[in-house]
């Protein structure tokens, strides 16, 4: 089954683009990402575009699909019917490069800020130990693809540029979130959410978890469990009494 | 033109790559990791079953003899088995190394890393997470990267200035004095700026060549870039003809055709069936197979829960065998509807169990295929996957026979034999990763202050050459010459190979390369993928060739090189390496040469009846030495081996 | 305008959002059902009226804390704040469940999106000039949570026991039961999951381990917790309707517009 579908695809550079009109070949089965192969195949070479394994694996082709923050090998011709205009445009979060590539440097300077793992000093590789169960939580988040379409989505930066500077966005929040739920990890980390990464610009409103190709739960199972721990260390005098005395002991 | 100056220049940010780049940057080097996509994208992310490593966690009969028997197996023994050797050695030091760098494994009730199943090893022995072990490996080692960049920051208040990656860039050219490395030449692809690396070692990890065929589960990336530079700078390759189809990619829809479903699909209960619901596996055991795989589908089924008392399902053979079996039923007409066999896991294992254990296959195919593997069989067939075969290196080093070249990973020759083992591939880059890393450190300390130079004229003649297609006017269309060649290796140097069709493809090679020349890309040096491609076709032409002429030269069938007409494995080819080179026509030449020969106490480790079907009256005929066993000569030799690189 | 998406180097489209699906329903539709529970809510808690039909009373005046609440025998009579209280007594217990659901995690989604329009959906630009989220006074506060979790637990044992109170007829009498009771039960049952579902109760019961293996009763609470907390949103809303008819059925009791059918 082949159809002619019409698209626009944002095609631009950091200072000027817009939206072009293209009628191009749909068939039976194909993601959007076929799409655009074909048209940089037939149409327009140039055109540049993000991808990799085009298999929802390793997070390059992300874009927005009429408007939502989506993978393109993700997204299946079928869900739009035949005479509907598909829109494509780079993610609208992150400087643009070219057409549909976006400068994501922003998500590398955020993920050099987070402290890495930190194993207790006199445990040997080979030695370590852990349950299946204590390493769950942070497995889920280890299925991040790093497509960022999160970090896209999230208004705190998409809606305001300045906030670029305070706040490390859901991937960067839930890989710390990560690390405090490890079990081997040493490092008190609920201070440095808030006060270094702006967990408490997080407003909840969950688009993160919405966009997320892997359906991470990132909102319930990351940021919120984050926030209550950070409340614990910051924002509850009851648990701080309780710890202090506890240290007492 | 920007340009750098480094100790070491890793090509490729793979695990190898990754790897090899820590392991320097540790050795106190200045290392630059090039990666032609964003960090953290490399096509490792797409292993999904595990690193291979005898840790014994599970079945504690495991150990490292028992690991380099089965990949000599697998590999139909014409690995280099040092290679082998230090690979089934190291593996596990090195997936232990990752849990300090903050990897999360699935556990073992005890705690201890869990291990899987997989076809051709004896053993439970992958260590993994969920079906997506590549994804856990990759980030754990750019993790360590942001630690050694942190760390950095603060000993030295600079985070980038030991360690730095340089994503999409292409390296186009190795630039060198006489015959030593000077430096790498290539292009930023974000703004088509020229880069120029000035540094006397190099470590390519750039993967494989799959690009080179039309149905391949490998990504955009997988163009042959290392391979073809390394032959371009006069070093050489090994084994080009084994590439591994692995047995199960989608078939459908068309548009994710060779995508892989992995192999742990059949190792956690999976079976194969033709269209008549028969499983035909049981009909393809080899002869040098048959002792170790169940007769009966009752004694496959109990393998799953007594493996010591039970054969192993003829699913799980090594993946060539498995490939070749499917191509064979469906070419018997046995096939799916569209082209393929069914893999089935509905019908054998409860939803629950199907998604812990198999989360991002019942992703992939609801999603893409809008299939529920919990409810229905797949559709599955060949796809290209893997190549054997790839730079000659030495086993210890990972050199090759240019000064200050190293290569690690994929991109690497030897190290698999004919046949790679599933959950070879991770445990490799991390085993050889490492030691490319450190063996180019130490290079570098042996040059002291006298450290090539790179020369003007080779930088002006590869900026010449990359510019070429954005200046042709009218020439041809990139993709469309990308896509004849696809078309060209997938039906004619395919997983069935017959000397006519090689011929014609070597023919066919030989009219694209004058085309590729000619090649136009339009618009400008801004992120533009047509001239990207343009540039990386050299690359794939170039190891086509090696790959067509390798394997009209092997006349056997072995691992994966599989010759119709030639369809036995022959015990005098075994003892042949084909060596790839570039010859004064600027085309590849093949050459045989003599497979290093593996030394008495590792010959003692197999049963002489087995040697006996891959090996010649005369190998076989030659005393073994005297020692106190095997173990004892081995154990030696592994105190000897780490206690020498230990550093 | 030059910040958000308009922001120089960003990709140049004016539009605020290229969405072409009904993004806006949803956030419309919670924006019109919590105004009409709110403005249903005041105008109750200030009625100060018609919130007993012994034996049932309304969950908007339980406890009682003040003394010029009407006579309801056995029902939450607590009056320990003593007379000087002289509006509707409803607005001295209504700030619990209020301050509940407002600091909420998933009420705060409802009503940032709906209300506040922060953001109004997924890639939709949001019309405020600037944003600083949960940093600071006042919604800072909203990590105050866990305290109203504890208040709200509380209330719901005096719900509850308010229900077992409904097993009487009017005259005070063990051993009846009727429409209400049901009424007022299923409150209170919903009351229990939305709160037992919280965030914070997830959190508490184990969610702040290190190490679930070591904890193997609090790690079951917390799978339990877990899987309600899966509902939070449904239950979210099931329970306010709830609230909101419970004291609607009192409501039309008190004022005669039927009797309560007795089961017996």
């Amino acid at each position: 089954m082949t159809y002619k579908a019409k698209f626009k695809v944002w095609r631009g550079d950091d200072k000027d683009g817009g939206l072009h009109d293209f009628t191009v070949e749909v068939n039976d089965g194909e993601v959007v990402l076929d799409v655009v192969h074909r048209l940089q195949a037939t149409q327009a070479p140039d055109l540049a575009v993000r991808w990799n394994c085009k298999a929802g694996k390793c997070g390059s082709c992300s874009a927005e699909i009429n408007g939502m923050p989506r993978l393109m090998c993700m997204t299946r011709m079928s869900v739009f019917t035949e005479d509907e205009t598909v829109t494509i445009t780079p993610l609208r979060t992150f400087p643009v490069i070219r057409d549909l590539v976006t400068d994501v440097s922003f998500n590398y300077e955020k993920a050099r800020q987070v402290p890495v793992f930190e194993p207790p000093a006199d445990l040997k590789p080979g030695d370590y130990r852990m349950s299946q169960v204590d390493v769950e939580r942070s497995q889920e988040f280890r299925k991040c693809i790093e497509c960022y379409l999160c970090q896209n989505v999230c208004h705190v930066v998409r809606d305001h540029e300045e906030n670029k500077k305070s706040f490390s966005g859901p991937r960067f929040l839930m890989r710390i979130a990560e690390l405090s739920m490890h079990p081997l990890d040493t490092r008190d980390r609920r201070k440095e959410a808030q006060e270094e990464h702006g967990l408490g610009f997080c407003n909840i409103t969950k688009c993160c978890t919405e966009v997320c190709p892997e359906h991470i739960k990132i909102t319930d199972n990351a940021l919120i469990p984050m926030k209550e721990r950070v409340a614990d260390r910051k924002y509850d005098p009851l648990v701080w009494l309780g710890s202090k005395i506890a240290r007492r002991k | 033109m920007d340009t750098y100056e480094y100790d070491v220049v890793v090509i490729g940010a793979g695990g190898a790559g990754l790897r090899a780049a820590i392991e320097a940057r540790m050795q106190g080097k200045r290392v630059a990791i090039i990666c032609k996509s964003l960090f953290g994208k490399a096509h490792t992310v797409m292993a999904e079953g595990g690193a291979a490593a005898a840790m014994g966690n599970v079945n504690p009969n495991d150990n490292w003899m028992v690991h380099f028997r089965d990949t000599m197996r697998g590999g139909k023994f014409l690995n280099n088995y040092r290679m082998a050797e230090l690979h089934a050695k190291e593996a596990p030091d090195r997936v232990w190394e990752l849990e300090q760098w903050g990897a999360l494994f699935d556990r073992t009730k005890d705690g201890k890393i869990s291990q899987r199943n997989f076809g051709g090893h004896e053993y439970p022995r992958l260590a993994h997470v969920g079906d997506r072990t590549g994804l856990e490996l990759i980030r754990t080692l750019q993790q360590a990267v942001v630690g050694l960049q942190q760390q950095d920051a603060r000993e030295h208040g600079e985070a980038e200035g030991r360690i730095k990656v340089f994503a999409e860039h292409t390296i186009t050219r190795l630039l060198k004095e006489g015959d030593r490395i000077a430096g790498a030449f290539g292009y930023r692809r974000e703004d088509g700026g020229f880069v120029l690396f000035k540094a006397p070692a190099v470590v390519l990890a750039t993967g494989g060549v799959g690009k080179s065929y039309k149905v391949t589960s490998n990504s955009w990336e997988y163009t042959g870039d290392g391979h073809a530079l390394a032959l371009l700078a006069g070093a050489t390759l090994i084994n080009m003809e084994c590439i591994q189809f692995h047995p199960t990619g989608m078939v459908w829809p068309p548009s994710v055709k060779g995508i892989l479903v992995t192999e742990s699909v059949r190792g956690d209960g999976g079976v194969l069936r033709n269209s008549e619901g028969k499983r035909f596996m049981f009909d393809y055991v080899p002869d040098v197979f048959r002792p170790q795989y169940a007769e009966t589908e009752e004694e496959a089924d109990r393998w799953y829960t007594d493996p010591d008392n039970n054969r192993r399902p003829p699913e799980l053979l090594p993946r060539d065998e498995v490939a070749r079996s499917i191509n064979s039923e469906v070419k018997a007409g046995r096939g799916t509807p569209h082209g393929g066999v069914y893999l089935d896991i509905a019908s054998r294992r409860s939803k629950e169990f199907i998604l812990k254990r198999l989360p991002s296959m019942y992703h992939q195919f609801k999603e893409l295929a809008d299939v529920d593997i919990t409810a229905e069989p797949m559709e599955i067939g060949p796809t290209c996957h893997y190549i054997m075969g790839g730079v000659e290196v030495d086993a210890d080093t990972q050199a090759s026979i240019v000064p200050g070249l190293f290569a690690a990973g994929e991109v690497a020759g030897g190290m698999h034999g004919s046949n790679r083992l599933g959950g070879n591939s991770l445990s490799d880059l991390l085993v050889f990763g490492r030691r490319a890393g450190l063996h180019a450190a130490q290079y570098v300390d042996e040059l002291g202050g006298n450290r090539p130079a790179v020369a003007q004229a080779d930088v002006a003649a590869a900026e010449a050459e990359v510019v070429a297609p954005l200046e042709q006017s009218a020439g041809e269309n990139p993709y469309t010459l990308h896509a004849e060649l696809q078309q060209t290796m997938n039906d004619l140097v395919g997983i069935i190979r017959r000397e006519h069709e090689v011929q014609a493809a070597i023919e066919k090679l030989a009219e694209l390369a004058p085309r590729r020349e000619k090649l136009a890309a339009s618009g400008g040096r801004v992120f533009n993928p047509g001239w990207h491609l343009s540039l990386d076709m050299r690359n794939m032409l170039l190891v086509s060739e090696c790959v067509a002429k390798a394997a009209l030269e092997r006349k056997e069938s072995r691992g994966g090189h599989t010759r119709e007409d030639y369809p036995q494995m022959s015990a005098e080819w075994r003892k042949v390496n084909l060596v790839c080179s570039v010859g004064p026509d600027g085309h590849a030449q093949v050459k045989k040469q003599p497979l290093p020969q593996m030394r008495p106490d590792l010959l003692d480790l197999f049963e002489r009846s087995e040697l006996k079907k891959y090996m010649t009256e005369e190998e076989l005929a030659e005393p073994a030495a005297p020692s106190d066993g095997p173990r004892a000569a081995a154990d030696a030799d592994t105190q000897k081996g780490t206690g020498a690189d230990a550093s | 305008m030059s910040t958000g998406t308009l922001s120089p180097g960003r990709a140049k489209i004016d539009k605020p959002t290229l969405r072409t699906d009904r993004y806006w329903v949803s956030p419309l539709i919670t924006f019109l059902v919590f105004t009409a529970f709110i403005a249903y809510a005041t105008f109750r808690a200030f009625q100060n009226d018609h919130y007993y039909a012994s034996p049932y009373i309304s969950p908007f005046y339980s406890p009682c804390i003040s003394d010029n609440c009407v006579p309801m025998p056995g029902a939450g009579e607590v009056h320990f704040i003593g007379s000087w209280w002289g509006w509707s007594p409803a607005l001295l217990v209504l700030v619990v469940p209020l301050g509940f659901r407002m600091t909420c995690y998933y009420y705060r989604k409802a009503y940032y999106r709906s209300f506040w329009q922060s953001p109004p959906a997924c890639a939709v630009a949001e019309p405020h000039r600037s944003y600083t989220g949960e940093t600071r006074f006042p919604l800072i506060f909203q990590n105050s949570h866990r305290y109203f979790f504890v208040l709200a637990t509380i209330f719901n044992v005096i719900l509850t026991w308010d229900a077992i109170l409904g097993f009487r007829n009017p005259a005070g009498q063990w051993g009846h039961m009727g429409v209400g009771t049901l009424v007022l039960l299923i409150n209170a049952a919903l009351l229990w999951l939305y709160t037992a579902s919280c965030h914070s109760c997830r959190h508490i019961m184990g969610g702040r381990l290190k190490h679930f293996s070591k904890h193997p009763i609090r790690y079951r609470a917390w799978g339990f917790v877990s899987k309600l907390n899966g509902k939070h949103m449904q239950l979210a809303w099931v329970s306010l309707f709830g609230v909101a008819l419970a004291d609607l059925y009192v409501l039309l009791l008190s004022l005669n517009a039927f009797t309560d059918p007795r089961f017996f």
